[in-house]
């Protein structure tokens, strides 16, 4: 018998589309093949900029996303108790009749009494903006329990953020630090530089309680001790200067560190000194005389005192050269021997500064000085949840932000860059809207950067505008609102009851919910007139997710190949350092289900309540659907959501009339467009006027908008000038010390708050993101459920062994809010008072289409359970930072005790009942 | 076909770099995406949306964790599908010659028409290779997608496996190890490229590169501060800093 | 390994009807007692193979498992099976009928007989990736079962007892061995991931927390408890109590007493057989 012949040549399908995945917000381009009209497979596109031919685990499964039993089939009207599961299935017609009978009379006669939430939504340009048109000022997407930190922080500081808002520059960097990533929502693109850094021998540090996944490959690891961050990375830098490894040209160009603090005791005490046309200014070094910041030639002088007004310089370098910032004062709170950090600070200052180069790039900065030439500066950072997730998250970020600056390594070829459209800074951003008035639009957007006190969402009498309390004094920097609150201050009726909670992708009575066993009772409470506390709950999924069981009404959504979409550079563009990028999805396959995007659902809602902008004068839609919004709708004169191909010819770029063959040609395109950073213009953006110029005519701004970094921050200090009992508007007397605290104009560190209530609970509780899984929507896909079907609570080895645990054992977890019990496993490569778990892969029985004895939902656990929303003492305040009220998941402090074999974990809720029919087969 | 090729022409196979697997499971669902519907059988789940679901896989990722003696411990991922051995025993042992090395490329396929599904070949695979599939019975493993590296309905550049061409970080490498200049060659050259358990004499093809040597002591000399800053105070500091610029 | 139940009646059935031919096909039997032995016999090997069968994913192509008999024990086995119970055709007809044919088939047939149970045993103990089967106390345990099966069957007491003791030795051999078989062979966690050169190698998160087949055939944990006990029950059931029986029990009863203990000692070290082979796959799992 010969060898066989094998077909090595097999058609591979019909036809190919290119679309966006969706199987995590990362976005990458995606080649849909198509057999007989069905999806067969599915692969990653060469040509996409952000993955570049490469999927992950999800997405190379999202076939199986798509074939999901879980997917919800047609509109649904709760007719049993809330939670109880039991709905029977309506048309679209009587679903949106049902909701807009209860929008209706709220637009008309409060609007807040609507609160729109939509979680982990790719379309808040479009949302924020339905939102607006309502009134109501009630919206906000998952920003603030996601990473709202490292956001705030970075617009405040460098004029743009870790996130996916920039990133290393893969090509030149030759040490590559990164503090508290597992995953991150760029998730690929980490993963191919990483890639790149590793091909070429660079150096990776990971700083991370965890040894895993990008921690795993790292040359060196920093198995730091939670919330401690700030405290090493002040120490980083106390080193730094201590030895004078500092980048002094960069700090005197490109930052306020030669900007004058005032010193004159009172209400302008510490807030950045201005001339006479309220601009400030800077001691030119030529002349010892003061000169305008932005002016040419001008050399600013990072030593000078006038009239007894010192430099931001000399107080950043007073107050970071004290003892207490020493290696050796904080060794043993952050777990890192004095040694290693000394020792990584001269390996940042050995290759940011011995092995610098320089790019023979040619420019003329803002100030109209021309170099020949941009140093290079091999370091380069990148941080997520890590530090953002923790209530000292906010400052940690800042301090971060503070080490790039010292090492000029922002902006700089083989540092860290941002991604159009930005850098761009705080005033180029709006301030918060949220005024509501019956049967009124909101004035402007409902989110924004807040410069002082007078930009709070405070009403005459000081309690908040928003149900979540964002913009207030608990959290004054809230510029992703608060969605974790929504659900505990409506119940609260704190600081006013709503009517109609509607939610959009958001497992808010499972996942994404501190103290979830608690939301759930909040969402089925009832009050003395036996009415639900929280009277109405519309919610969009396309899964029977856990929180479906707790709406009263369901409009279900398609799944990411049945839609159109748009990835905007109004909100979360894919663009690259080099390029601004945008994208679309597209139905590549029909729904074969009774179900609507979500989007055109909401287009038609607002029609039908009559919204401005999406109703013609005589009463008609505006637009046909979501895909002609995308196509038609001008944002600003000249602006819409995607910036290619505009204009009647197709031929405009950023700014230009809408094209009606927009879509047409995002789709011949690959899904997706970019446009091009011009040459000479790729690094020093915020500064380079050639950048500067092409931002403007691709629409980013209306103007140039150059400035410098901000190491102290006057909004900051404004915050605190008022806890200081100055100005007019003035903070609870509870949050005083706490605001002096955390509005540090300088970063700095303060203990995790939580810290004071975790007497008796020693040990640190976090979660990390698998590679392999999404959220809790992971479950329902077939093949990765195979992966991660249960999780483990992970042990360092001084637990494991000290209470003498064994393979099988589960641990009873106790923390100030509650207790589970689950199961354990042990792992060296761990902080020693840390336990960690994978997120959101326990499930509730009954969700996600799964067998009731599915390993998810009886050995699979939650570390929600064990997280408090509200910090203990007056006031009801979340648990958030001080400054941006991101939640802090991070700060969870337990106690473990052995507890030995056991079936299954606890707490052990009731089943859901199924909302559609358990899956069996693979379809 | 259990006899095994004398020599093979090529000698293709994957080269796996476990100093830049971050374990992420891409190459896990993407080899099953396209081997689902790619050669032989699709490659069934048992239960998946059940209590104990279970399918066929070709390729694994594992996570070790290794300590060394006097150094933190290390998590190392770590990728598992056929090495497609040149003395492949699970070849040599299948009775209906299912089971074959091909002449030409070395690559370890099962002629799934021919094969009884007796589990012999998975036995004498000491890596765990070798999936039976419980649908359809016959024997799946990893072909080295060879309905992709020759399809010439594929674009050029997509003529490599599904796992390489998904691997986001790069550490999956295909070639032909019998080619010494081929970019496996090398790289097994300069990074000492490994086989796995040498000891079950199947001689594999492919080869795992060693993560680099971690947590080494610092070699840059420390920082020295510029001056006694107790002594001098921030104004001494300050005239030293910017007296350098 | 999995013990399979399929796997095991094979061997054992089939060894004992290879085994009982042989000694039909040496020494022959007259008439309808003839008739019954033979039958008995190619009853055992037959319904042996047939077992064999049930654990193949499709053994309507199990015709194709004769083509590979150069390079494949389980095809030489094949093989060898047919040609054994082909061999002994003509001697059963001639025992039967009284045709008077000689032994020369049955001697022919009783080598091929040997030959038939070397060649399963060699499927297991070709499987290097099996340290504790990759031995030569295999084919010797499967031949010495075949052949004091067959005595105790045959009632052939004094040469049962002696086989028994020489099942005994083998066995105690096999043991013996076996135990550092998997330490000899040198695999550990450290060379199969060739991360030993950094230092203790240990699992940290299993690749998938779904089932498999490699976990299912390949990785039995939960019979290796019971080692000992099981080799006890085969050791005093397949080799002591035959061979007492056989002494002290009187006729047919011996006989019947001795071989259906042997053969529950029989399926019992069959069982241990599968039970405690360590898979090498197993430390990939680190878990064998
Ligand atoms: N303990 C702990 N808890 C955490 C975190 C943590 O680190 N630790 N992280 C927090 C963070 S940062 C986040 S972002 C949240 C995330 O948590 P969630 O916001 O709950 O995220 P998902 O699980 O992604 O679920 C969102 C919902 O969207 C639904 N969905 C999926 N696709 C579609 C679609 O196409 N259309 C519609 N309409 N719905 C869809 C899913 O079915 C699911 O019900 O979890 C938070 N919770
Ligand atoms: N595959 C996958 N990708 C995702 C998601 C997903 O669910 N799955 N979710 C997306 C979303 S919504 C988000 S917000 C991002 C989040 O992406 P990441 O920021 O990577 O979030 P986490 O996995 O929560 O990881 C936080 C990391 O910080 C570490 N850590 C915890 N506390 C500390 C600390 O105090 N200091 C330091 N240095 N490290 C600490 C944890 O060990 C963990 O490694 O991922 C996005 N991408
Ligand atoms: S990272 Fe994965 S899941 Fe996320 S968009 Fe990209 S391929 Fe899809
Ligand atoms: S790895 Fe296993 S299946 Fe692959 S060739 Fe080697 S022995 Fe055969
Ligand atoms: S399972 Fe198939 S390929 Fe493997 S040995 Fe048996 S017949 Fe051959
Ligand atoms: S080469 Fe192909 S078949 Fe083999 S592991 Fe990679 S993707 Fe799977
Ligand atoms: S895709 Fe690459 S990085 Fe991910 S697990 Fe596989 S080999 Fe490792
Ligand atoms: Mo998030």
């Amino acid at each position: 018998m010969g060898q066989p012949k094998v077909e090595t040549s097999p058609k591979v399908s019909d036809e190919v589309r290119k679309t966006t995945c969706y199987m995590c917000a990362c976005r990458c381009g995606i080649n849909v093949h198509l057999t007989s009209g069905k999806v067969t497979y599915i692969e990653g596109n060469r040509d996409h900029p952000v993955n570049k031919g490469v999927l992950c685990a999800k997405g190379a499964s999202g076939i199986m996303q798509v074939t999901a039993p879980s997917r919800l089939r047609a509109p649904l009207r709760r007719v049993g108790p809330r939670g109880s599961g039991a709905f029977e299935e309506i048309s679209w017609e009587e679903a949106l009749a049902t909701a807009v009978s209860w929008l209706k009379p709220l637009r008309e006669e409060a609007p807040e009494k609507l609160a729109f939430f939509t979680g982990r939504d790719q379309s808040q340009s479009f949302t924020g903006w339905w939102a607006q048109q309502f009134g109501t000022p009630n919206y906000a997407a998952h920003g603030g329990f996601c990473s709202v930190n490292m956001a705030a922080a970075g617009i405040y500081t460098i004029g743009g953020a870790f996130w996916e808002f920039g990133q290393p520059d893969w090509a030149h960097t030759k040490l590559f630090v990164l503090f508290g990533v597992a995953e991150d929502h760029d998730s690929n693109p980490i993963k191919i530089g990483i890639g790149k850094l590793k091909a070429r021998g660079a150096k990776v540090v990971g700083v991370n309680p965890v040894r895993t996944g990008y921690n795993a490959v790292a040359d060196e690891w920093v198995g730091i001790t939670p919330g401690t961050d700030g405290l090493l990375i002040l120490s980083l830098i106390h080193c730094l200067l201590q030895a004078g490894k500092i980048d002094l040209d960069y700090l005197a160009r490109w930052t306020n560190a030669p900007l004058l603090v005032n010193a004159t005791e009172g209400p302008e005490k510490g807030l950045i000194l201005k001339n006479a046309e309220s601009q400030p200014f800077v001691i030119d070094k030529r002349t010892g005389m003061p000169a305008p910041w932005d002016g040419a030639g001008v050399q600013p002088d990072l030593g000078a005192v006038w009239q007894g007004h010192r430099t931001v310089f000399q107080h950043m370098a007073e107050r970071y050269l004290g003892e207490e910032y020493a290696p050796e004062a904080v060794a043993a709170r952050c777990g890192v021997p004095a040694g290693r950090i000394r020792s990584l600070a001269a390996e940042l200052a050995r290759v940011a500064f011995d092995e610098a180069f320089e790019l023979p790039i040619a420019w003329t900065d803002f100030r109209g000085d021309r170099h020949e030439s941009m140093t290079g500066r091999p370091v380069s950072f990148h941080a997520m949840r890590g530090i953002s997730a923790h209530s000292n998250g906010f400052q940690t970020a800042r301090a971060l932000h503070l080490l790039q600056i010292l090492l000029g390594t922002v902006e700089v070829p083989g540092g860290y860059r941002l991604k159009p459209p930005y850098p761009k800074p705080v005033e180029a951003h709006p301030t918060p809207h949220f005024v509501a008035a019956p049967g009124k639009p909101l004035s402007g957007p409902h989110l924004g950067y807040v410069r002082g006190p007078e930009n709070l969402a405070l009403k005459e009498d000081g309690t908040p505008w928003r149900i979540d309390k964002g913009f207030t004094w608990e959290n004054p920097f809230s510029a992703h609102g608060l969605m974790h609150m929504v659900i505990p201050n409506a119940h609260a009726g704190d600081p006013y009851k709503v009517d109609t909670l509607f939610l959009y992708m958001a497992n808010m009575s499972w996942n994404s919910s501190m103290n979830s066993a608690r939301v759930m009772e909040m969402l089925t409470d009832k009050g003395p007139d036996g009415d639900y506390v929280i009277p109405r709950i519309i919610y969009s999924d396309a899964y029977a997710s856990e929180m479906v069981a707790y709406a009263d009404l369901i409009l279900p959504d398609t799944t990411y190949l049945e839609r159109h979409d748009c990835i905007s550079l109004l909100d979360r563009p894919i663009s690259e350092p080099d390029a601004a990028g945008d994208a679309i999805r597209w139905p590549v396959v029909e729904a074969d289900r009774d179900v609507r995007g979500f989007q055109s659902v909401l287009l038609d809602l607002g029609v039908r309540l009559g919204l401005p902008g999406m109703t013609n004068p005589d009463g008609t839609a505006k637009f046909k659907d979501y895909a002609d919004y995308i196509v038609n709708h001008i944002r600003r004169p000249g602006v819409g959501p995607l910036i290619g191909f505009r204009g009647a010819d197709g031929q405009a770029e950023g700014r230009g009339e809408a094209n009606p063959d927009q879509l047409a040609r995002y789709i011949e395109n690959g899904g997706f467009y970019q446009a091009h950073v011009p040459e000479g213009a790729q690094y020093m953006k915020p500064w380079n006027a050639a950048y500067q110029d092409w931002a403007v005519a691709t629409s980013f701004y209306e103007t140039p908008q150059p400035y410098l970094f901000s190491i102290w921050s006057e909004p900051m200090r404004k915050f605190q000038l008022a806890a200081e009992g100055h100005g007019f508007l003035q903070p609870p007397d509870y949050l005083r010390e706490r605001l002096k605290l955390a509005m540090d104009p300088l970063p700095v560190w303060y203990p995790p708050l939580g810290e004071a209530a975790a007497e008796g609970f020693p040990v640190h509780a976090i979660t990390q993101r698998p590679m392999a899984m999404y959220h809790s929507w992971g479950s329902q896909n077939a093949w990765l459920r195979q992966i991660h079907g249960k999780n483990y609570l992970y042990l360092p080895t001084a637990i494991w062994e000290g209470q003498g645990f064994a393979e099988g054992d589960y641990a009873r977890v106790t923390s100030p809010t509650g207790e589970i019990v689950v199961p354990v496993a042990h792992m060296a490569a761990l902080n020693p008072d840390t336990v960690w778990t994978w997120n959101a892969i326990g499930k509730r029985r009954g969700a996600w289409a799964l067998d009731q004895g599915a390993p998810e939902a009886n050995q699979g656990f939650l570390l929600n359970h064990l997280i408090s929303e509200l910090l203990p003492g007056e006031g009801r305040v979340s648990n958030s930072d001080p400054v941006t009220g991101q939640a802090a998941w991070f700060d969870l402090r337990v106690r473990i005790e052995k507890v030995g074999p056991q079936e299954r974990s606890e707490p052990a809720f009731d089943v859901l009942p199924q909302v559609v029919p358990k899956g069996r087969a693979r379809a | 076909m259990t006899a095994l090729p004398e020599r093979t022409e090529k000698k293709l196979g994957l080269v796996i770099d476990l100093d830049t697997c971050v374990g992420c499971h891409a190459c896990v669902t993407a080899c099953k995406g396209w081997n689902d519907q790619g050669y032989g059988v699709p490659l069934s789940d048992q239960n998946p949306y059940g209590a104990d679901p279970s399918g066929t896989f070709l390729n694994r990722v594992h996570s070790y964790s290794v300590q060394p003696v006097d150094a933190a411990a290390q998590i190392i991922n770590f990728p598992r599908s056929c090495l497609h051995c040149e003395d492949a025993p699970c070849v040599t042992v299948c009775p209906t010659g299912a089971s074959y090395k091909r002449a030409e490329d070395g690559i370890v396929l099962v002629n799934e028409d021919a094969c009884i599904g007796c589990g012999l070949c998975a036995w004498a695979c000491p890596y765990g290779a070798r999936e039976l599939d419980q649908d359809a019975g016959v024997m799946k493993k990893c072909t080295l997608c060879v309905d992709r590296i020759y399809n010439e309905a594929l674009p050029e550049e997509d003529r490599e496996p599904a796992c390489v061409r998904t691997c986001p970080t790069g550490a999956r490498h295909f070639g032909d190890f019998a080619d010494p200049q081929s970019k496996v060659s090398r790289l097994t050259a300069e990074r000492e490229g490994f086989a796995l358990m040498p000891e079950m004499g199947t001689k594999p093809v492919n080869r795992y590169l060693p993560p680099r040597k971690k947590d080494r002591p610092e070699e840059a000399s420390l920082l020295a501060p510029l001056l006694d800053i107790k002594a001098t105070g921030l104004a001494g500091w300050l005239d030293r800093v910017l007296g350098k610029i | 390994m999995h013990p399979a139940p399929s796997v095991i009646v094979f061997t054992v059935l089939s060894g004992l009807g290879f085994g009982f031919l042989a000694l039909l096909g040496i020494f022959g039997a007259q008439g309808m007692a003839a008739f019954f032995l033979w039958g008995i016999g190619y009853g055992l090997a037959v319904a042996g193979l047939v077992a064999s069968t049930f654990h193949l994913g499709n053994p309507q192509r199990a015709l194709l498992a004769f083509t590979q008999w150069r390079t494949s024990w389980l095809s030489r086995e094949a093989w060898a099976a047919v040609i054994t119970l082909l061999l002994f055709a003509p001697q059963a007809l001639s025992d039967w009928l009284g045709l008077g044919w000689g032994r020369g088939f049955g001697i022919a047939g009783a080598g091929m007989a040997g030959v038939t149970v070397f060649c399963t045993s060699m499927i297991y103990a070709q499987i290097r990736a099996v340290p504790r089967w990759h031995h030569w106390t295999v084919p010797c345990v499967f031949l010495a079962y075949a052949l004091s099966g067959a005595m105790v069957m045959g009632a052939m007491r004094p040469f049962a007892a002696w086989a028994l003791v020489l099942l005994g030795v083998a066995l105690a051999l096999h043991w013996h061995f076996g135990a550092r078989a998997f330490a000899r062979a040198g695999a550990t966690m450290e060379s199969a991931t060739g991360l030993g050169r950094i230092g203790a190698v240990s699992v940290f998160e299993q690749p998938h927390t779904g089932g498999n087949y490699l976990l299912r055939e390949m990785i039995f944990v939960v019979g290796r408890k019971h080692a000992e006990r099981v080799r006890m029950i085969a050791m005093v059931c397949s080799v002591m109590l035959p061979a007492l029986a056989l002494m002290f029990l009187p006729g047919v009863a011996a006989v019947i007493v001795a071989v259906t203990l042997h053969l529950l000692g029989a399926l019992a070290q069959r069982w241990l057989f599968f039970a405690e082979a360590e898979h090498v796959v197993g430390l990939y799992y680190g878990a064998r």
